[in-house]
């Protein structure tokens, strides 16, 4: 069953990283932006009001919990969207799209139901 | 279309949906404040909600189970935070024990309904803020209908091997 597979990929450990990678702004918008186009630290230094160092921690977060990826590449040092890491996050708000339409669709029917009791 | 738009913020661990019903405000919004009636939506058909408590007012509890196949319940709760008669609605909702004992390590699911009207119809908006992705996780498993889970586990499976 897909959610005991999605459990099992993804330990307690795993789960407190990512929760606590993405409960600061800084690095919730750094996710964004990596996910759009890769980003060298000093190209996503330049966006922040904060030095080099803070945003090569926020950085370093993120990669632990498997959210974005770091290569070195000559001098710079390239960031970029962790694809599988994000997906487990987007899976579960696609399953949850599936219930709520589900939902939607039944509240839709018990209201129907008045119609056809109106009905002469 | 019961659903038009469905927005999803994997960032902020947030997800809302917006669906349009033929009837007015105050009827939708009984659906939510009558448990007979939200105990026939809540849950799938094979993980039907059943809810033992339903204090409709600020700061009032409910306590609800759904009920699988195989007779396995998994329980629930909700805390209403606001509730403003007949086009508001907030509350937060966690996960609860055998004994119906809040588990406080999920986390709290915050969410917010709102209705308004339309010629006609009611557009509702439902907004839900996660603590956790386990949390999420947690929340799929309880709301989702057996075939919709195994067609959902094909689909998955197709994609690993391709």
């Amino acid at each position: 069953m897909v959610v005991d597979q999605l459990r099992r990929s993804l330990s307690d450990d795993e789960t407190d990283r990512l929760f606590q990678a993405l409960a600061d702004a800084t690095r919730r918008d750094i996710v964004a932006r990596v996910t759009e186009g890769e980003y060298s630290v000093s190209g996503l230094a330049a966006l922040y009001t904060m030095s080099f160092a803070a945003v090569q921690k926020h950085v370093a977060v993120l990669e632990r919990a498997s959210l974005v990826t770091k290569e070195k590449r000559g001098r710079e040092q390239i960031v970029q969207g962790n694809y599988e890491g994000l997906q487990k996050a987007r899976h579960l708000l696609d399953q949850l799209e599936m219930i709520w339409r589900q939902r939607a669709d039944r509240i839709a029917d018990i209201l129907a139901e008045d119609d056809e009791r109106d009905l002469p | 279309m019961t659903v038009v738009s469905v927005n999803k913020d994997v960032e902020a661990l947030s997800f809302s949906i917006v669906s349009e019903f033929d009837a007015d405000v105050k009827r939708v919004w009984q659906v939510w404040e009558d448990p007979r009636q939200l105990e026939r939506w809540w849950g799938p058909p094979t993980w039907p909600a059943t809810f033992e408590t339903h204090e409709f007012t600020v700061g009032g509890k409910a306590a609800y189970y759904m009920t699988g196949p195989d007779g396995t319940k998994a329980r629930g709760w909700w805390k209403f935070t606001a509730i403003n008669s007949p086009d508001h609605l907030e509350f937060d909702d966690g996960f609860a024990d055998e004994q119906g004992e809040p588990v406080d390590d999920l986390g709290i699911t915050h969410a917010t309904v709102k209705l308004e009207p339309l010629e006609n119809r009611t557009r509702m908006t439902i907004t839900s803020t996660f603590d956790s992705e386990e949390q999420m996780q947690k929340m799929v498993e309880m709301g989702m209908d057996e075939g919709m889970r195994e067609a959902v586990g094909q689909i998955d499976a197709m994609l690993a091997n391709a």
